[in-house]
């Protein structure tokens, strides 16, 4: 038994500030609220962002009544019991504090709150010829939910609290937002907005088929893009490996090597190698320029699931080793140029259906034993050797099936930004010194960029139990929440490239939309008829692609899409491979109609 | 124990009694019987030596056969590629129907543009008239003969009320009319029981057609929305075509199988 109370705002004060400030509000040029001293009479604005204590006031107990005497609801809140004006305070991600607390209107949106965080961050920021001008940002504000439950052994009465962050890019305007969470927060109170920057570039969105790449004699199982996107590879159930043209969508080399069919394929991080496991559990390394094999290695005993490249910014630039997980239980790390087993990761009683190898130099595997083991991936001082057990998380109820890193994006695209170009390189010749220093260089900024400070990297695994976990799996094997709304097995996991959200794909024919921090649910994505095998993200975060057995793929646009925004209809059958490219230019898709479909805007 | 090979020899110089091929056969054939009827009788320790030397015997003879089976063995093949690939999230897992289960709806509208079926029944015995109407006679001296009553199964929609008796030509039997048919997915190799939508061809009439006659080779209109049969533009299909197997007035139910 769960009963949601919260801090009780008295409906009377509301109206009545409401009504008494209706005339301050955005005067003159300034937004900057705390200048005017007409605001200080009735508000503290302490600057420090006091937290919501539960609220002393007692609630009033009369009935409302509008102009007609007809009796009005308490708890249906009209427009104008929210003020005119609220003061806020913004915060950066790392919590630091952006300017005075101040005093803005409430009809303001995220355009305006945007305006606003540009003119305060410009002014300890000289350098106005950037495009920072433009930047657009995505605001947070957390709230507080009491929960009272009883437990159950002794009777008594316990009180949770809990904080979420909202994302009020949602809303259309602060109004919006605090009419849709009047009882929990309180406008007589400093608000407390947390800001993000968004992607400057914008990806367009796909919209039609541009090209149908027949060639595989099979179903087609894994496409991908190369990091900087220049190049398609895709693995098949006819047992080839195959490379396309980005530009003129033209085979380029098929790759014959494998006996059976390829399961899982990825790209090397730097762009230079491409490794592919098949059903028969041997591991193939290709040159994707060339499309030669560069070496084949019997890996496993049973077929490989899965596979994940070391990221650039941990192994100076190098990129040889690789991790494969398979059927049979078993991890290996790779050295992909000497082919020589580093570590056999051992532990799994059951078949590892997810290998991910985060930011932070630790390998994760899920496996079909519910449980997911955390594993040094590096040698290092207090470290121990590579390979070692570092934890295991335990909390899922059936199989864990798929896991995703907060820096898997920014991993697999490498050195690369939303171009698929390397910033300040001038070295052409990728296989010089000087490349590699120059590109480790960029992986390094790029994911310190990323990570900001004092972040944690998150991993969300996804379950045949129907439910999702977070964890912070640097340093606590305890999930830090279960996330349950699935109707079915979540089959796949992908966290937006700046990590703000991830979406579930699940076998009940519909997508989640999580907030990427707290775990908070979003939205809900209905639409396809089937099955969703697949997801996949612009570069932008910006939008979302589907991919499904009811042979269709959908665009959905983040985080206000709850009807795909697009349907891409065409394929013949199960849709079972999406990759959208990391340049944001293309959109394939392999189906088990033996075609890849190419879509653009 | 000869010393010579002196029957060899008697059998150079003398010849062979003409009907020794046929009772060497016949020894042959009786021998099987002997051995059975030694092998049942013996026991202790000669049948025991008895099974050792017959297991012995019949080891080697299946590893002659063996041999002589080597050219004409098949083999399995190790470079062949198995059909039916499927990801590896896919692998593995029970319960998941991996049949297919796909329409095609541009084929078929093609076809019905074309007016032609490729179906599973092409050609059908043409029904005549007499054989599918009954006539009925009216008139208080019964000597009107211009109502006809259908011997056949009908479809007949929800919505249809019967017309004055005057104008009502003719008669569908309500205990003939069907309402459901037992369907074959024909590559799921299951069938379903689904509501008739329509009666979109008789092959025998287009008057039939209209009166919503089912006989053999019939083309019917079913409601597969429960199949979960998904179009190529991701839609859920509904209403898909059949064709009529049986004698639907001889058997009391109509089955059919679908068009994919």
């Amino acid at each position: 038994m769960e009963v949601e109370t919260s801090t009780s705002v008295p409906a009377a004060a509301v109206t009545n500030t409401g009504k008494n400030l209706s005339g301050v509000a955005w005067t003159g040029g300034s937004l900057v609220g705390s200048l005017n001293p007409v605001n200080h009479g009735f508000r503290t604005a302490d600057g420090k962002g006091g937290y919501i204590i539960n609220n002393t006031h007692k609630r009033y107990k009369r009935t409302r009544r509008d102009a007609d005497g007809n009796v009005i609801d308490e708890n249906d809140i009209q427009d104008d019991d929210i003020p005119g004006n609220v003061v806020v305070q913004f915060r950066d991600r790392e919590g630091e504090t952006v300017g005075e607390a101040m005093d803005v209107p409430t009809s303001a949106g995220t355009d305006e709150l945007g305006t606003l965080i540009r003119s305060l961050l410009n002014e300890d920021d000289e350098d106005h010829s950037t495009n920072k001008a433009h930047i657009p940002y995505a605001f947070f504000a957390k709230i507080e939910r009491i929960t009272k439950t009883t437990n159950p052994s002794t009777g008594e009465p316990v009180v949770k609290t809990h904080t979420d962050e909202i994302d009020i890019t949602d809303f259309n305007s602060l109004k919006a937002f605090l009419k849709e969470y009047y009882k929990q927060i309180s406008t007589e109170q400093t608000l407390e907005l947390t800001y993000q920057p968004l992607a400057l570039f914008k990806v367009r969105p796909v919209t039609r088929c541009t090209d149908t790449l027949p060639g595989h004699t099979e179903a087609i199982l894994h496409v991908s893009y190369s990091p900087d996107g220049k190049h398609l590879a895709s693995g098949g159930g006819d047992a080839t490996v195959r490379f396309w043209d980005v530009n003129t969508s033209t085979p380029r080399h098929t790759c014959k090597g494998h006996k059976d069919h390829v399961l899982s394929t990825s790209w090397s991080p730097d762009g230079k190698r491409f490794a592919s496991g098949d059903k028969r559990g041997f591991l193939i390394l290709w040159e994707p320029t060339k499309g030669e094999s560069s070496g084949s290695i019997k890996a496993h005993s049973k077929w490989i699931t899965g596979m994940a490249w070391d990221p650039m910014h941990r192994n100076n630039g190098k990129c040889e080793r690789l991790v494969t997980s398979s059927k049979d239980g078993l991890a290996k790390i790779w050295n992909v140029r000497t082919k020589r087993c580093e570590a056999t990761l051992a532990g799994h009683t059951d078949s590892i259906e997810s290998v991910k190898w985060g930011g932070e130099g630790l390998i994760y595997t899920a496996s079909r034993d519910r449980t997911i083991k955390v594993w040094n991936a590096e040698e290092g001082d207090g470290k121990g050797r590579v390979g070692l057990l570092v934890r295991t998380l335990v909390g899922h109820g059936h199989r864990v099936n798929t896991l995703a890193v907060s820096c898997d994006y920014i991993c697999r695209t490498g050195p690369f930004d939303h171009y698929g170009k390397i910033a300040d390189l001038e070295v052409r010749d990728r296989d010089s010194d000087e490349w590699r220093e120059a590109a480790y260089k960029a992986a390094v900024a790029k994911y310190n960029a990323f990570k900001g400070s004092g972040e944690h990297e998150r991993l969300i695994s996804g379950s045949d139990d129907f439910t999702l976990m977070l964890w912070h799996p640097t340093e606590n094997k305890r999930p830090i929440k279960r996330l349950t709304g699935h109707q079915q097995a979540v089959n796949h996991l992908a966290f937006s490239p700046d990590s703000r959200f991830f979406a579930s794909a699940s076998f009940d024919k519909k997508i989640k939309l999580w907030n990427g921090r707290s775990g908070d649910f979003v939205t809900t994505m209905t639409g396809h008829v089937g099955a969703v095998y697949q997801v996949a993200w612009s570069s932008d975060a910006r939008f979302l692609v589907s991919a499904s057995k009811d042979s269709t793929a959908k665009l959905w646009e983040v985080p206000s899409g709850r009807k795909a925004k697009e349907t891409l209809p065409g394929h013949a059958d199960e849709v079972y491979a999406l990759d959208w490219s990391p340049n944001g230019a293309s959109v394939a898709t392999g189906s088990k109609d033996r075609t890849i479909k190419i879509w653009k805007h | 124990m000869p010393q010579h090979e002196h029957m060899e020899r008697h059998r150079k110089l003398h010849g062979r009694r003409f009907d020794a091929e046929e009772r060497e056969r016949k020894r042959d054939a009786r021998m099987v019987h002997k051995r059975s009827e030694f092998a049942q009788k013996v026991h202790g320790i000669r049948a025991k030596l008895y099974n050792q030397r017959r297991f012995k015997e019949k080891a080697t003879m299946r590893k002659t056969i063996a041999q002589h089976n080597e050219r004409s063995n098949k083999h399995a093949n190790d470079d062949a590629v198995a059909d039916g690939a499927v990801p590896a999230y896919l692998l593995d897992r029970e319960g998941v129907s991996r049949a297919k289960v796909l329409s095609n709806t541009v084929k078929q509208k093609r076809k019905e543009k074309a007016g032609k079926w490729e179906v599973p029944i092409p050609k059908v015995k043409p029904v005549a008239d007499d054989e599918m109407f009954k006539v009925q006679r009216t008139g208080s001296k019964k000597n009107k003969a211009w109502k006809r009553v259908v011997t056949k199964c009908t479809f007949v929609g929800d919505n249809f009320t019967r017309k004055a008796p005057k104008y009502e030509r003719f008669i569908r039997p309500s205990g003939l009319r069907m309402k459901r048919a037992n369907v074959t997915h024909p590559e799921l190799k299951t069938s379903f029981q689904l509501d008739i939508l329509g009666v979109k061809k008789n092959p025998s009439s287009s008057l039939y057609t209209n009166l919503g006659v089912l006989t053999k080779g019939t083309i019917i209109e079913v409601n597969v929305s429960d199949l979960g049969l998904v179009t190529t533009s991701g839609r859920v299909a509904w209403g898909k075509m059949a064709q009529v197997t049986n004698n639907p007035e001889l058997d009391g139910c109509v089955n059919a199988v679908l068009l994919v």
